[in-house]
């Protein structure tokens, strides 16, 4: 019977647990659909040349990231710098997706900051974004050689994420 | 005479006009604002996400506005709509989430915690009932109550 008292304490103890749980995730961090599903295919003007336009298609049979990027997006300077040491290393080519953005802000911005992208596609109106369902930039799709994406990074890449999920990710999908 | 009141008339007819055509696309077509309304505020915004797009001005919200009323014009139905948004953002945009496997406990849950809670309290009930009537003092017991009652008044008003 004393064994009663002791549930109040159980429920108690989980709801900490649920609670604790909860406030480590982080609620603007939406898992992607898109996950394991072919990348959607985009057509766009490239950045530094209007004229020439890219699509998703160049990319076929090599491993490469897509990062979404707006010279406006405060995350995004945060990230840059990140961006820019690990294109040095050259262990994947990085596209840019310029998001709703003015060409011009965006090409000073890389003139100044330094340009990590093999490309940089210029996504005005922003509906190759609403195609990647991109809700808050930056955001890096890691996509495979068949066009699947593989991971979604929601914010900023920091070292910790290149370390831990983005490199290890790459091998494991260059080696397949 | 003129600055005072025709100038500010005319800057309202501006402003007027501006809002008005702001609202253009939507009037014309009374059926399709209708549907549009209905289906935005169905749907999410993922930025405020305690917004719907039909509430929220974050501009993700105007874009998807904007893509519904385009689908909306190119006559895709809502259930279309709602599958190429569910597609690209997750069931999180639904405001009313669907049931399947993952959504399980979040519509059963409440009606299980009800069940529980319904449980435990009929089970007390019943114990209690069980537990029967208060026992009747016997006779001595009544008289060695009634008897330390009164040595402590007594001893009170002494």
């Amino acid at each position: 019977m004393k064994a009663w008292y002791l549930i109040p304490l159980a429920v108690f103890i989980a709801m900490l647990v649920f609670l604790g749980v909860g406030l480590k995730l982080d609620p603007h961090e939406v898992p992607s659909p898109l996950i394991d599903k072919p990348a959607p295919v985009f057509r766009l003007q490239t950045l530094d040349t209007p004229s020439r336009l890219m699509t998703s298609e160049d990319m076929r049979g090599q491993v490469w990231l897509l990062n979404v990027w707006a010279s406006w997006c405060g995350g995004c300077r945060e990230e840059h710098p990140v961006l820019v040491e690990f294109a040095k290393t050259r262990a994947v080519p990085i596209v840019g997706l310029d998001y709703k953005d003015q060409p011009d802000d965006a090409r000073r911005w890389l003139d100044n900051l330094g340009n990590p992208y093999v490309t940089s596609v210029s996504d005005a109106d922003g509906r190759t974004g609403i195609e990647f369902g991109v809700y808050g930039v930056p955001e890096t799709f890691v996509i495979d050689k068949a066009g699947i994406i593989r991971h979604k990074q929601i914010g900023p890449i920091t070292p910790e994420v290149l370390r831990d999920t983005i490199l290890p990710l790459v091998k494991k999908l260059n080696a397949a | 005479m003129l600055l005072k009141f025709v100038f500010p008339l005319l800057f309202a007819a501006m402003l007027t006009s501006a809002f008005a055509k702001e609202a253009a696309p939507v009037a014309a077509d009374p059926v399709a604002e209708a549907r549009l309304v209905k289906l935005s505020s169905e749907l999410r915004c993922l930025v405020c996400q305690n917004q719907t797009i039909a509430d929220s001005n974050a501009e993700l919200a105007v874009d998807l506005r904007n893509e519904i009323r385009e689908k909306i014009q190119t006559g895709m139905s809502d259930a279309e709509i709602k599958d190429f948004m569910v597609a690209r953002y997750g069931d999180f945009v639904l405001y009313r989430p669907p049931v399947k496997n993952t959504t399980l406990v979040l519509w059963i849950g409440p009606f299980l915690l009800l069940a529980v809670g319904g449980g435990i309290l009929v089970f007390n009930l019943r114990r209690r009932r069980h537990a029967g009537a208060d026992p009747e003092l016997s006779h001595d017991d009544q008289a060695l109550a009634e008897s330390l009652l009164h040595t402590d008044s007594t001893k009170e008003t002494t």
